[in-house]
């Protein structure tokens, strides 16, 4: 009998692409120990695990221990890094919370696996709420990059940072969206394709899904601004001030629940400098199911089509106080009376 | 007692006057209690049965065992300790106070605005506190991942972990119990307070943990089971967990809850958060042995 075929880690996969880098910097982190949870064929740290075998910590399917004890690990002097799925992160969320970030230390969780983009495993895998989870704790970086170019610079931003970190890598193939030369820096997001009718802010899967919408867009005669936003938290608040003022509209596209997430975030950032009407492309606060990724995309409303008609949606809403809708939401009658609108 | 609040932990031969070890701990812990409830009094709330019970564990700790001094407070080879039942706060802090890891009389701040003694302990607040607690299991973990690291960079420092007994029902404790057997962390040691009692009621009521040493056996820890207010079992126990080797130990440490205090001697309702009306604050001092001038340094500050 031969072997079974194993879906592990691999391709072009972020997962992949992390795992690939961590073990190609661990030479030069000599402080880096990585934890695992018995899945690290699944988070891609089987390359360290063969490569660097003194720096591969084995706690057993026990998140919250392993969560906790990377806070002993940074407090007398090592670099640990925590892997498992993104959903047995939040598991372990309160040990995050307290033995990391309170307790200041310098650990790093990267969590692969989520959203939708984790595929046939169904809905209890498919973790849409981390995003929002890691991104309420104080001191908590949040960052989801967008290709596998990306996330590698992303692994060694992380481990050169000083402070706790929560990063999404995840399990698909996804589609290159970086060439060589591109720069990932924490807390920056950057305009990869310009426009000036709507801007879409999108981090990880959906940066892919966002060119292909602009794309569409492009072909309806709509110039559609795209930025990616690797780092949720801090976000870059100049950027999309900056690109609220230039396009007027924004739409938001991310591989998670709607609530609290990238969208979640942009909104904030928008309402204390350039409100601006807001369209959020994710899951609409449900929980996943199972199917192929793009699938799913489809199913629950994540996918380039929808992102492409968000933004058409999103501009022909016109101006604020051209709205019915919201002017009645606002128990407002004289549309003349909204200070705030599209700023074309 | 001066010569006990300035000797250095862990050495007695530099301290001089002719009290042996054991009436030395015994007087630090007795302190170490009266300071607790004198805090829990003027922070108005608090945990005095957890306290008191746990004392006597923390100034063998501080006075007999842990490789570390207030000025070599940074070491990175130093013995590290835990709180895990961070709840035990005000103990912590009166024990490290009479080894001079902290002033006994800010110490008394405990839990007001802007006080580096917080309810729980804070790392970031104070030099001796090791990691941040108050949520059970989490102390016993990160002192589990500390032993790990300690032994990955080849440091021959030991690392003490203090757990309540009502914490035991954690399932994190068991994932950490797991993992330090199967790491062989044999510089790791657990003590547990078991003083049978937890915030509602006894354990057997709220959640059974015996059979308490045969889990741990179960688990691969090497197990000793003590008095936990006999200063030589504790001593003597210490001595024994250094000597283990290839695997982590754990001291189960029967005590009574409230310990030294009558009111609150094996009743729950003083597990906390309580607080202390004058009377009853000045009553247990006595009841402590405290002198008048030692109760009104306490509590007239």
């Amino acid at each position: 009998m031969s072997s079974p075929a194993l879906i592990g880690s691999s391709g072009d996969s972020l997962r992949e692409a992390f795992g690939k880098t961590l073990s190609s910097l661990a030479d030069e982190f000599p402080q880096l120990v990585v934890l695992d949870a018995d899945i690290a064929g699944g988070t891609g740290v089987h390359h360290i695990r063969k490569s660097h075998p003194a720096q591969f910590l084995q706690f057993g399917i026990a998140e919250q221990n392993m969560m906790a004890a990377a806070g002993g690990l940074a407090a007398v002097g090592l670099l640990p890094v925590v892997t498992t799925f993104a959903v047995f992160c939040l598991r372990a969320i309160e040990q995050a919370r307290l033995s990391l970030c309170y307790a200041r230390r310098n650990a790093k969780i990267v969590a692969s696996h989520p959203g939708l983009d984790v595929g046939p495993d169904g809905g209890s895998a498919q973790c849409l709420e981390d995003l929002a989870a890691f991104r309420a704790i104080p001191g908590m970086t949040v960052i989801s990059p967008a290709d596998a170019t990306e996330t590698a610079l992303a692994t060694r931003a992380i481990l050169e940072f000083n402070g706790p970190v929560y990063m999404r890598t995840g399990r698909s193939p996804a589609p290159a969206v970086f060439g060589e030369g591109h720069v990932f820096e924490i807390g920056k997001g950057q305009i990869i394709r310009e426009g000036s009718d709507v801007t879409i802010i999108a981090c990880g899967v959906e940066v892919a899904r966002a060119l292909a919408a602009a794309d569409m867009l492009a072909a309806d005669g709509i110039r559609a601004r795209v930025v990616n936003m690797p780092t949720i938290k801090p976000i870059d608040r100049e950027l999309i001030a900056a690109c609220a003022h230039h396009t007027g509209a924004i739409v938001t596209a991310e591989d998670h629940n709607i609530h609290g997430g990238l969208g979640g975030a942009v909104a904030e950032a928008l309402g204390a400098t350039v409100p601006c009407p807001i369209e959020f492309v994710g899951v609409a606060d449900t929980f996943g199911s199972s199917g192929e990724p793009e699938e799913l995309a489809q199913h629950s409303q994540t996918s380039s089509s929808v992102v492409r008609q968000l933004s058409e949606e999103r501009l022909n809403i016109g101006d604020v106080h051209e709205c019915p809708i919201l002017l009645a939401a606002l128990g407002i009658e004289e549309a003349g009376e909204v200070a705030h609108g599209r700023q074309r | 007692m001066t010569a006990l609040l300035q000797a250095p932990a862990n050495d007695i031969a530099e301290i001089e006057i002719g009290v042996s070890l054991e009436a030395l701990l015994s007087a630090a812990a007795r302190k170490a209690r009266m300071h607790s409830l004198a805090a829990i009094f003027h922070a108005g709330s608090g945990h005095p049965g957890g306290a008191l019970s746990c004392a006597d564990l923390l100034a063998c700790l501080y006075g007999a065992e842990l490789n570390v001094w207030p000025e070599g407070i940074d070491d990175p080879a130093r013995d590290r300790f835990v709180l895990s039942k961070g709840h035990a706060a005000p103990a912590l802090y009166a024990a490290a106070a009479q080894f001079g890891f902290c002033d006994a009389k800010e110490a008394l701040t405990l839990r007001k605005l802007g006080s580096k003694f917080q309810g729980h302990p804070h790392v970031v607040d104070l030099p001796f506190v090791e990691t941040s607690t108050g949520s059970l299991g989490q102390g016993f973990s990160v002192a589990m991942g500390m032993a790990m690291g300690l032994k990955l960079q080849k440091y021959d420092a030991r690392v003490y972990a203090l757990l309540g007994d009502g914490e035991l029902q954690e399932g994190e404790v068991w994932e950490a119990a797991m993992a330090a057997a199967h790491h062989k962390l044999d510089n790791l040691c657990v003590l547990i307070d078991y003083n049978k009692l937890q915030s509602d009621a006894s354990n057997d009521a709220i959640m059974r943990l015996e059979p308490l040493a045969a889990k741990w056996r179960a688990f691969g820890w090497a197990v000793t089971e003590i008095d936990g207010h006999d200063i030589d079992a504790i001593l003597s126990a210490f001595r024994n967990a250094a000597v283990t080797a290839g695997a982590p130990s754990v001291i189960i440490a029967h005590t009574v809850k409230g310990k030294g205090v009558k009111m609150m001697e094996n009743v729950p309702a003083w597990h906390g958060s309580v607080k202390l009306t004058r009377e009853q604050t000045e009553e247990s001092l006595r009841e402590l042995g405290g002198s008048i001038e030692e109760i009104k340094e306490l509590l007239d500050v």
